[in-house]
């Protein structure tokens, strides 16, 4: 707890005296802009470490502050060892008689030397093993599960301590568990069936939203702006809606009733593809509404520094803290957006039709 | 899209799908169900709470409603006890009046039948005196008589001026 204190110091000590740099060094504004669009599009991708902080010495050295995490690879085998030992792409990591090197936030297995061979279209050849790592991403989400798991056990346990009453940050969080069974699962599910569905809700709204959340710190944490996170949920979520859905839901897509049989044939492929589609919006949405307030955000800081004047710099300081106070509405609101329409997909999946032919 | 597809990273994708069910399924065992359950129980009991709440008012209201009901009965109850009392005092006054006047009526009559047969003694009596007293003038009478007439004469009328009947 105290070296995370400290190493927030230290950032932000680091920010100030980096701000007093970018201010005294006249680095040529087109290099600044490349420079911030390469930092930016950085941020969005995972890497190998836990960075804080990277800035270049007056040497001419990069100097990165934060901390190393595993590197697990299945290359015929598996091979673990820590990210410190790909210096973040600037040398050749030794593990065994076998090396690797960082390209592109990739691992690829190389020669001694580090050569990486591309392709016409600028793809390496180089053999990609097995990624496994414990990335920046999934050591958050490590985070933010066990965050999740001891604050919910405890509001859990402080039902039972103390008469049925929340107790302590619980309180906070109960009205918004009630609010996802009352305002999201019931109306969407349905009474008789939205209990089996609960679990999977309230974890997933937390847990975006949480994700979310983070994501605003300066910590530079982008989890739910990855594609592959996003495309796991949604993934959850068809699975779930098609391994429960009831005959009904089928019925619809397959030979929907009440029109014409020639119209069926035809909706057919069409609500097959809904199927598809219904997740996939999912996914889409999360993705780009995080990570478009993200590029904003990093871009608007940007423009503080590309300005350097006072009116400029302050405008844009403005904007970057509306769109910041935004953000924090947009983090909530996708964490809603997504559990609602997960709730509708469910409640799709188990509607029970009294009139089959009424339609 | 290829740039999608080229930021998607299956070892993420992995570790994410592995914690994110482990989580759902924890938190289910841990947090989720009991924190539920409890809340459901809770509600449970507070909407039996209010019905009891309810119930019991209900009750009181009814039990207000009888008491009052009761208090009037009672009161009218008095009020008709009252009205018999006064009537039924009102009736024995009146019967004792009427007592007292028939019991003075008849002490009145005896009292005068007994003043008629006292007189009616008296009366006896006196006519038996008379009677004596004639009797003894007559004897007086005729024994003067026979000494002097005139003498005896004046003597019965003097007589018979003291006797006065009234």
């Amino acid at each position: 707890m105290v070296n995370i204190i400290k190493r927030i110091n230290l950032l932000s000590l680091l920010f100030f005296i980096s701000f007093t740099f970018a201010k005294e060094t006249e680095a040529p504004s087109q290099d600044l802009k490349s420079e911030i669009r390469a930092y930016i599009k950085h941020h969005l991708e995972d890497t190998y470490d836990f960075n804080l902080l990277s800035y270049t010495a007056q040497d001419g050295h990069k100097v990165h502050i934060g901390m190393p995490l595993p590197v697990i690879l299945w290359d015929e085998g598996l091979t673990i060892f820590s990210s410190s030992k790909l210096h973040h792409g600037e040398t050749v990591a030794q593990v065994g008689d076998r090396y690797y090197k960082l390209d592109h936030g990739k691992i690829y297995r190389t020669d001694a030397a580090g050569t990486i061979d591309y392709d016409e279209n600028h793809h390496a050849t180089n053999i990609a093993p097995l990624d496994f790592s414990i990335t920046k991403n999934v050591f958050t989400i490590i985070v933010t599960a066990l965050l999740m798991f001891f604050l919910f056990k405890g509001l859990a346990q402080s039902y039972a301590n103390n008469g049925m009453i929340a107790k302590g940050v619980g309180r906070f969080f109960e009205p918004i568990i009630l609010h996802i069974r009352d305002e999201i699962a019931i109306p969407n599910i349905g009474e008789k069936h939205y209990k089996k569905y609960m679990s999977y809700l309230l974890t997933l709204f937390f847990f975006i939203w949480f994700l979310n959340i983070l994501g605003l710190t300066p910590l530079g944490i982008n989890v739910t702006g990855n594609i592959a996170i996003t495309f796991s949920l949604a993934f959850l979520t068809f699975l779930i809606t098609n391994f429960t859905a009831k005959k009904d839901y089928w019925m619809h897509i397959f030979w929907m009733p009440g029109v014409p049989k020639i119209m069926r044939l035809a909706l057919a492929p069409i609500e097959l593809l809904g199927v598809i589609i219904k997740p996939f919006s999912l996914m889409i949405r999360l993705y780009a509404n995080i990570s478009a307030g993200h590029i904003v955000l990093m871009s608007l800081i940007g423009l503080i520094f590309i300005f350097k004047n006072w009116f400029g710099s302050t405008l844009s300081f403005g904007l970057a803290f509306a769109i910041s106070i935004i953000e924090i509405l947009v983090a909530l609101l996708q964490a809603y957006i997504f559990t609602v329409l997960s709730a509708l997909y469910f409640g799709f999946a188990v509607e029970e039709h009294e009139h089959e032919e009424a339609h | 899209m290829e740039k999608l597809i080229s930021e998607f990273s299956f070892g993420l994708f992995f570790w994410q799908l592995f914690i994110f069910v482990g989580l759902v399924l924890l938190l289910k065992k841990y947090a989720w169900k009991p924190i539920l359950d409890t809340v459901n129980e809770r509600e449970t009991s507070i909407k039996d709470a209010l019905g009891a709440a309810a119930d019991a008012r209900k009750e009181m209201e009814a039990l207000q409603e009888d008491n009052q009901r009761i208090l009037k009965e009672a009161r009218a109850e008095r009020e008709a006890l009252l009205k018999d009392a006064r009537a039924t005092g009102a009736q024995l006054v009146e019967q004792a009046k009427a007592d007292a006047q028939k019991e003075a009526d008849r002490i009145l009559t005896q009292a005068q039948a007994a003043l008629e047969t006292e007189k009616a003694a008296a009366i006896e009596d006196l006519k038996r005196q008379v009677a004596g007293f004639s009797l003894e003038i007559a004897e007086k009478v005729l024994q003067s008589e026979l000494e002097d007439h005139k003498k005896q004469t004046a003597l019965v009328e003097k007589l018979l001026k003291d006797v006065n009947i009234k």
